[in-house]
């Protein structure tokens, strides 16, 4: 008798979850998306990943450490941590050191530039406007600052630089009470 | 008397008042220069109207306000545009924004086109706000809030809130306007009270400006029996004196027992708050058809040598304030503009008075009073002393270790930085710079977050986009491939043919 009501609930059950599996699918792998969340989507491939989202993919399968990305930093380490259940590694020296303070972007010299749209293309997230031979352009409110568009891509020495965005205050911060002011100073 | 309620919290402070308030207001001279900063309130830049080299009148209009938060900017002395660039402005951080910097001409001339309006009492209610907001008015107890903005509630008020409480120790601006001003103020609650249609008007004033109470009682008795009926809708209460009573939120506690909802403004419980000072403002623009271009400014401190309080021309740098206070009394200063609880402290003395500036406090260095801070031993006197019922000590763990989600969880945003915590600490933490700093980095991380959302969504767009170009490259070249051989075969069996035939 027990073993027929065990066989038909399981047979119940079986059929329940199988319809739950299908009728309520999730598309995607949802870790995969709360990691890229995470990650600062500069799309620079410093991580040695050709963007974040690889390289989100590449830490779900885990393929890759957390240390591995410069713009997000220490935080960005610490916060894949928290999510993953990971111990938070030191950021890896090799990818480059974390960004400190203002954020960097690129800018062309209009003088300069021969309209070869090569940064055109590159651009991970369609900041720069130009047609061949015109000159081209960086939207400042678009670029991640990631760098792929610098020499050795652009053929042109001192065409596109970096530049620290302006202080103002509204992207003024205070300074963290912890550091001494002498050492603030320094 | 009316029944008065207490917000929890707050300090009795020792005032130190007397070292300003004795003296009868001066009038500042002018200065060879002006500086004029296009965003002098809450809200979008002024747009500069004038040009290098142009000649401007006292009072003229030198930038415009396009959008509905925002306020223009006038000239506040006759003379010519030297600059229209970046200036330092008074801001902790020393960073600069665009100003229009005047040279003076000395005549101090006023635009002919401003004219005295003879009869104010007959303009309509939005002739009232369109001059309030032509005459650049913003809230001048320190928010700086485009008074126009305010002036347009959407419901009924019950009370209209005039605030002359002045809470903060060594200010005494607003104190010598009501003394020497009475009339100006009542006349401007007047025109106010035709905006706004409140119930009651209240002037609160705090129980240690005994003089200030009797010369606003005494103007509203002469007016009275001078037959301007409409006053018996005015009276003046006098509240305690703590620390911070004149925070907007606070005030409208002490005299309705309400209290404004978290993320809320003081109209959606049926009140509105207005400074002294703003309401003076609105007299001069009303009745003298004048823009606001000067302003009363205490000059006080331990470091000056003759404290005062003058009537300043917006623009005016602070050194020439200084000189014209007596110069300080050693180079061992810091100079605090606004209160010891709540001011900025000024990285130079270059940077320019503005429409906030209601004090300049000379304090001796920093470096002489250096405190060392010691752990948190968890006393709970922040949590007593903080008037908007916050945990300071939750939030200044909190802050340390950047939980912005616990940040947020405790209310992070309702702190009104007023200092309370800080004074009561018996660690000496700094505690209202853990929250400003706690402040600024979310903002940043909030700034950061959604750049990144972003830029995810670009980089999709991109890929996506190269995807499909792809596909069209490899489906054109099958084509292609597919014509060419059909081609080929057409040929082959045509020469087939002829060579059959």
């Amino acid at each position: 008798m027990a073993i027929i009501l065990l066989t038909v609930l399981a047979l119940i059950f079986g059929v329940a979850l199988g319809y739950v599996a299908i009728r309520f699918r999730v598309e995607g792998d949802p870790i995969v998306d709360s990691i890229d969340a995470m990650l600062p989507q500069t799309q620079c491939g410093q991580c040695g990943y050709p963007g974040c989202r690889p390289y989100a993919e590449a830490i779900a399968a885990d393929q890759a450490e957390i240390n591995q990305c410069p713009p997000g930093g220490e935080s960005g380490v610490q916060a894949l941590a928290d999510l993953l259940g990971r111990e938070p590694l030191p950021l890896n020296p090799e990818n480059g050191a974390a960004d400190e303070g203002l954020a960097m972007l690129a800018v062309i010299d209009e003088e300069t530039c021969i309209g070869c749209t090569k940064c055109v293309q590159v651009c991970p997230v369609d900041a720069i406007v130009g047609a061949a031979k015109h000159k081209h352009n960086i939207l400042d409110a678009y670029c991640t600052g990631c760098e792929l568009c610098l020499p050795p891509l652009c053929p042109v020495e001192n065409c596109i630089v970096m530049r620290a965005v302006d202080m103002t205050t509204k992207n003024w911060k205070w300074p963290n009470p912890e550091v001494k002011v002498e050492e603030r100073a320094a | 008397m009316k029944k008065l309620w207490r917000f929890k919290g707050g300090l009795k402070l020792p005032g130190f008042k007397s070292l300003s308030n004795s003296r009868v207001v001066q009038q500042a001279p002018i200065p060879a220069r002006i500086i004029l900063p296009l965003r002098q309130h809450i809200g979008e830049a002024a747009e500069p109207v004038v040009a290098v080299g142009d000649k401007v009148y006292k009072g003229q209009m030198i930038a415009t306000a396009n959008t509905f938060i925002s306020a223009p900017v006038h000239a506040s002395s006759s003379g010519t545009v030297l600059d229209i660039n970046q200036y330092a402005i008074p801001h902790q951080s020393g960073v600069t924004e665009m100003c229009i910097v005047i040279e003076t001409d000395g005549a101090d001339e006023w635009d002919p086109k401003i004219q005295a309006n003879p009869n104010p009492e007959l303009l309509s209610a939005d002739e009232i706000r369109v001059r309030i907001r032509e005459a650049g008015i913003v809230g001048l107890g320190g928010a700086v809030f485009p008074s126009a903005a305010k002036l347009k509630p959407t419901r009924t008020i019950d009370t209209l809130i005039i605030n002359g409480i002045e809470c903060e120790p060594y200010i005494t601006c607003d104190d010598a306007l009501m003394r020497s001003q009475p009339e100006e103020i009542i006349h401007g609650i007047l025109m106010l009270r035709k905006l706004l249609q409140p119930l009651e008007c209240i002037i609160a004033i705090e129980d240690n400006k005994p003089e200030a109470i009797a010369a606003l009682q005494e103007t509203l008795v002469k007016l009275k029996t001078a037959g301007v009926g409409s006053v018996n809708t005015i009276r003046v209460v006098s509240v305690p004196t703590v620390f911070p009573t004149g925070g907007e939120k606070q005030l409208i506690k002490v005299l309705t027992g309400k209290e404004v909802p978290q993320h809320g403004l003081p109209y959606e419980v049926g009140t509105v708050c207005l400074n002294v000072g703003t309401t003076a403002a609105v007299y001069n623009a009303l009745y003298a058809g004048k823009p606001l271009v000067s302003r009363l400014m205490t000059v006080t401190g331990p470091q000056i040598k003759q404290p005062a309080i003058f009537e300043v021309l917006i623009g005016t740098p602070v050194e020439n304030i200084l000189a014209a206070a007596g110069g300080t009394v050693s180079d061992n200063y810091t100079l605090i503009m606004g209160g010891p609880m709540m001011g900025m402290s000024l990285r130079n003395a270059t940077v320019p008075v503005v429409k906030a500036s209601n004090c300049i406090l000379v304090e001796k260095s920093l470096a002489q009073s250096k405190t060392t801070t010691m752990p948190c031993i968890r006393c709970g006197a922040c949590a007593n002393a903080c008037p908007m019922n916050l945990l300071p000590q939750q939030l200044y763990w909190h802050a340390r270790s950047k939980a912005f989600d616990k940040l947020v969880h405790y209310n992070l945003a309702d702190c009104i930085e007023c200092g309370c915590c800080s004074i009561v600490c018996p660690s000496k933490i700094p505690l209202v710079h853990y929250f400003r700093f706690a402040k600024t980095e979310k903002y940043e991380h909030e700034v950061k977050a959604k750049f990144a959302d972003q830029s995810r969504i670009r980089t999709q767009v991109r890929e996506t986009r190269l995807e499909k170009i792809k596909l069209e490259q490899e489906a054109r070249k099958a084509r292609r491939k597919a014509e060419r051989l059909k081609k080929s075969a057409a040929n082959t069996n045509v020469s087939k043919q002829a060579s059959a035939g």
